[in-house]
């Protein structure tokens, strides 16, 4: 594609099927403690 | 639903459902755009568009072709299908994974902006007892389920004030997580005033992570971060988390600052603290009633954002030139990143989370201590709030109305459940400051992303 570049991404649909083991950080409990954030959390099912 | 948006050279657009990012040009980002608005038909999309640009029909029907591709390979326009799925995650795991123990409701500076009140959470100075401290690792070993990897953050106030307890509760921690079958991940939150080479030696083996914080220049530093009698306390941190730092070997730290009305051009702290030598950074927005001096005000958020401009600009200098710093928020991962039930289910406050009380009181999270209504329960007979919990349970990304209009809520969750209470009274409430920033730094780690991708291809040409 010319125009249009697509980054390699996460399927998001298709972890409705491989994701939900729950193994991940809580959200907040790393540095920041005043915000909520996923998108910096890694998943530990893909290490 | 789609997001698109020009930073820094880019033109971005977002596939929010698919959590696709695709980088355009300026005539496929008006294509996207018209198709978005829906007003106008193919034809008169071509019209405009071959109005606007030096393009061709062909080239234009080729961008129409790339788009319904993109479609039919679900990566762009497409649908959320998850919501049934919202309720999933913390149904199906009723299991806790992570605590916030407060070893110490007191603590040795006395920093105006502090959310936890000076250390004592609106209540009595109070150290967490060894005893206390070893109930909460059983009480999350017992509560945890088939997790395996189980968080426990050292907070207070100041948990070196209570130091040796904190030693004690991650040895008894590390002699039962192999019989139970875990993998305790300690963390410690510390000002850094009782550092010595006893909290250095030990943290450095048995912390996961170090929160050390540290709000940028001294002056900036030494307003709101001083000592009881008024002193700043830059000068006695500076040097031990340095040494600290230096004696970690590479594992996790971050240095954690808070900025203020006062610092509204805190890119400046994060490079002070680039400059010291430290490359894992963290700066946040203060959290305070909107009375205090220092607050931000709405006035503050149009430099706030240009704020994250520059420093995402800057930190993609910094790697290009080999000395690269993290920033906690824009460490987005796109590729091994959350699957899309952690993205859906919340914090995890108040279900997965818990902080625990020097008495071992139960409260959803850090930020909720010291509010007694709510308090949930207790280290020994456990979560007795079920109304409560069942409140917690069912806040996520589909619990408010304003976040299933924004483009940001599968990168956020739906938020921070303590910043919605108290900017509005309820825990589904919405603080739209906080959502605001949110949403520039996300534009800005997604900036940054596409710019190690195809910044080299952009300077070719």
């Amino acid at each position: 594609m010319k125009r249009i570049k697509t980054i390699e991404t996460r399927n998001l649909k298709d972890s409705i099927k491989n994701g939900g083991c729950g193994e991940c950080q809580t959200s907040c409990q790393s540095a920041c403690k005043t915000s909520c954030g996923v998108a910096n959390q890694k998943c530990e099912k893909a290490e | 639903m789609i997001h698109q948006y020009k930073l820094n050279g880019y033109d971005i657009v977002l596939d929010v459902n698919s959590g696709s990012v695709h980088c355009v040009d300026d005539v496929a980002y008006d294509i996207i755009r018209f198709f978005c608005e829906g007003a106008l038909s193919r034809e008169e999309t071509a019209a405009r568009v071959m109005e606007k640009y030096n393009v061709t029909k062909a080239d234009v029907e080729e961008v129409f072709d790339d788009i319904d591709q993109l479609q039919k390979d679900g990566k762009l326009f497409t649908e959320d299908i998850y919501e049934p799925r919202a309720f999933d995650l913390k149904n199906r795991h009723t299991e806790i994974k992570a605590l916030c123990l407060h070893v110490a409701h007191t603590c040795n500076l006395s920093c105006d902006y502090c959310f936890a009140s000076q250390g004592k959470f609106h209540g009595e100075r109070a150290l967490m007892s060894l005893e206390t401290g070893k109930r909460a690792l059983d009480f999350l070993v017992e509560n945890s389920g088939d997790r395996v990897n189980l968080e426990v953050d050292f907070f207070g106030g100041e948990p070196l004030m209570n130091w040796d307890v904190v030693k004690g509760i991650v040895e008894y921690g590390r002699k039962i997580e192999k019989e139970a079958g875990k993998n305790f991940r300690f963390t410690l939150t510390t000002n850094g005033v009782g550092i010595d080479n006893d909290v250095i030696e030990f943290a450095n083996r048995e912390m996961h992570n170090v929160v050390l914080s540290l709000d940028g220049r001294r002056e900036v530093h030494d307003r709101l971060r001083r000592t009881a009698d008024g002193r700043g306390s830059y000068d006695i941190i500076v040097p031990k988390f340095r040494k600290l730092v230096e004696a970690r070997g590479g594992k996790d730290y971050y240095m954690r600052g808070t900025f203020t009305h006062n610092n509204i051009d805190f890119t400046e702290d994060i490079f002070h603290m680039a400059d010291l030598g430290f490359d894992q950074l963290s700066m946040e927005p203060v959290v305070c009633s909107p009375d205090d001096p220092y607050a931000l005000t709405e006035e503050d958020l149009p430099e706030i954002e240009h704020q994250y401009e520059i420093l995402a600009e800057d930190m993609l200098r910094r790697e290009k030139e080999g000395h690269p710093i993290t920033f906690y928020h824009y460490m987005i991962d796109l590729t091994g990143g959350p699957c899309i039930y952690k993205r859906i289910s919340g914090c995890g406050s108040g279900t997965e989370y818990f902080a625990v009380t020097p008495w071992g009181d139960l409260y959803p999270c850090h930020q909720f201590v010291g509010e007694e209504k709510f308090r949930m329960g207790d280290i020994w007979k456990g979560v007795t709030n079920e109304p409560l919990r069942d409140d917690f349970k069912l806040c996520n990304v589909y619990a408010r109305e304003e976040c299933r209009e924004c483009w940001a809520r599968l990168y956020c969750s739906g938020g921070c459940a303590a910043n919605a209470y108290h900017g509005t009274g309820s825990i589904k409430g919405i603080y739209e400051y906080g959502c605001q920033l949110f949403r520039k730094r996300i534009e800005c780690a997604v900036m940054m992303k596409v710019a190690e991708i195809y910044g080299e291809e952009n300077e070719d040409q």
